[in-house]
């Protein structure tokens, strides 16, 4: 069967998206690689719902996951796109069981943010994590880092999982590495039109403190070090001991399929990052594909949840479930949500602009972890002539270990444009391959001997 | 190295990480019971055999691979424990067979 709209990730853009488009009237096929919706933000939300340490801010998913439940959507859980054709609305999936194929006539594309790389020196060291790795232990297992644990970076994240942490009973040692001053900052405004933002910020920073959280400021010159694992943080300055290292330089979306199927994207120089090329209701450069959430640019999840819905309203508009009017009265109220939710990042992202080091790290610093390429490598590779992160794999093999440049690709594309002494945009993004996730022949043997292939 | 607040989240599946029995709650993945377990590494790196434990958590990194219920390979933190499961580390790249 085609079902009208596809999906891609559970998260608030597309438990959102779901909601609204069967809501008039849709058939909605939701792919998620995780076995509860809710994506990274309400991740195990309903199992987490009743840990102290984590309630409050689950608290506001546990109503749209429930809508979502009750919506009628075709809900894929533990489930892989590994493949898409957005020419012909195939969509290629795998799960535990085997390889399958789904069609539709429009696909929203809702695969949300991943965490900056963060390369420091001993960053591949056994205890080094990203700080959204611990939540996701803390949400997932109610499991917290043992010993001395530090927490090093700057952004929201930062301060809820200092929060978190020592909710549960392991608060760790903030080493905050923020180098713009607020009064940088502030000339972005928003302040006023995110004052709940911006208080939901503050009681959480009043809160770490309450708490006994410790807190450096203005760290620079980050060192993770030990033998076979962490054992030491260093800094200009200071050090301490060190059982698990928590890194965090804020989020970016994750273009993989995106970028995968060819759509446009445009650098976003405030975010650090590329985005895809969309319109007011997430409509991408392709007439098919949408795109809602974090994934298409960094907006957190109150912003995912509105443009989920207008992606949603888009398709029933679209394939002719709602009319004109009807679409500008239930788009009002989405496209305000999105507005308000939208006013403080400026502030944010100037706030918290990832350094110069964390972007382009000194020479002895391992870029690529898959293939343990070196900055220094890379950039002599670029003044070799290595024009992009796509020359580069032929260079040093950089995006074509097991996370196919998911990591490192960002680094490369930086360290390429500094050796080259060109604008990041100036530097092409890695163009990923399917199968977007490594497959095993088997899977693909199995499906082809048991016949699930849909005739052609 | 993590510990587990059972007080929060009952251990309630059983695994088995390299051999050793682990008592972990529903719904944490494999490479969670990993670090549970507390092990020194999930996998050796390809290039130079270095040690590396689970990164990201999220599917991103895959320095979370290990061999799950004989399976190499497996992107551990995106796989659920289920009870009796078997995961062990991973030595190098792995090696095809037949
Ligand atoms: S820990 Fe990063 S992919 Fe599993």
């Amino acid at each position: 069967m085609t079902h009208d709209l596809a999906i891609i990730g559970a998260g608030p853009a597309g438990m959102a998206a779901a909601v609204e488009a069967r809501a008039h009237g849709l058939s909605v096929l939701v792919v998620d690689e995780n076995a509860a919706p809710g994506g990274q933000v309400f991740r195990a939300a309903e199992a987490a719902a009743g840990d102290p340490a984590v309630a409050p801010e689950l608290a506001p998913g546990l109503q749209l996951i429930a809508a979502f439940r009750a919506s009628g959507a075709d809900h894929r859980a533990a489930t892989t796109l590994w493949h898409l054709d957005p020419d012909d609305g195939l969509l290629s999936l795998s799960d535990a069981n085997g390889v399958a194929e789904a069609r539709a006539r429009r696909i929203l594309l809702a695969t949300g943010a991943l965490e900056r790389p963060v390369p420091i020196p001993g960053w591949t060291l056994p205890g080094v994590m990203t700080a959204g790795a611990a939540q996701i232990l803390l949400k997932s297992a109610g499991a917290v880092p043992a010993g001395a644990t530090v927490l090093a970076g700057q952004g929201p994240l930062v301060w809820l999982l200092a929060v978190q942490l020592a909710r549960a009973g392991a608060p760790p040692l903030v080493l905050e590495t923020r180098s713009t001053a607020i009064s940088v900052a502030l000339p972005r405004g928003g302040l006023w039109a995110g004052r709940r933002l911006l208080a939901k910020g503050l009681a959480l920073m009043a809160e770490a403190r309450r708490r006994g959280v410790r807190v450096v400021r203005g760290v620079r010159g980050l060192r993770a070090e030990g033998g076979s694992r962490v054992e030491r943080i260093v800094w200009y300055g200071g050090s301490a001991p060190c059982d698990t290292l928590l890194l965090h330089e804020g989020v970016i979306p994750q273009t993989h399929v995106s970028r995968a199927i060819g759509l446009d994207h445009a650098w976003d120089a405030a975010q650090a990052c590329w985005r895809p090329v969309l319109d007011g209701f997430g409509a991408s450069s392709h007439d098919r594909i949408a795109i809602a959430g974090d994934g298409a640019g960094i907006g957190g999840w109150e912003a995912a949840v509105a443009s989920g819905r207008l992606a949603g309203l888009d398709a029933a508009r679209r394939l002719d479930a709602l009319d004109r009017a009807g679409f500008a009265a239930r788009a009002a109220a989405p496209l305000a949500a999105r507005h308000a939710a939208l006013a403080l990042r400026p502030f944010l992202d100037a706030l918290y602009a990832p350094p110069a080091s964390v972007l382009a790290p000194p020479d002895d610093v391992i870029a690529c972890r898959c293939e343990e390429v070196t900055a220094g490598a890379i950039r002599a590779a670029a003044r070799l002539g290595a024009t992009g992160p796509n020359q580069m794999k032929a260079y040093l093999r950089c995006g074509m270990g097991p996370c196919q440049g998911r990591m490192c690709a960002p680094t490369v594309a930086a360290l390429i444009a500094e050796a080259r002494g060109v604008p990041p945009e100036a530097v092409a993004p890695l163009r990923p391959r399917a199968p977007y996730k490594p497959l095993t022949v088997g899977l693909l043997a199995g499906s082809a001997e048991s016949g699930q292939q849909p005739a052609q | 190295m993590f510990r587990a607040r059972p007080d929060a989240r009952p251990a309630t599946v059983e695994v088995l990480v390299e051999g050793v029995p682990v008592m972990v709650p529903q719904g944490a993945s494999a490479a969670a019971a990993v670090l549970l377990a507390g092990l020194p590494a999930i996998r050796e790196t390809p290039v130079t055999g270095s040690p590396r434990l689970p990164l990201c958590m999220m599917g991103v990194c895959f320095d979370c691979l290990a061999e799950i219920d004989g399976v190499p390979n497996r992107q551990a933190c995106m796989v659920p424990v289920a009870p009796g499961m078997r995961i062990a580390r991973q030595h190098g790249a792995r090696v095809a067979r037949p």
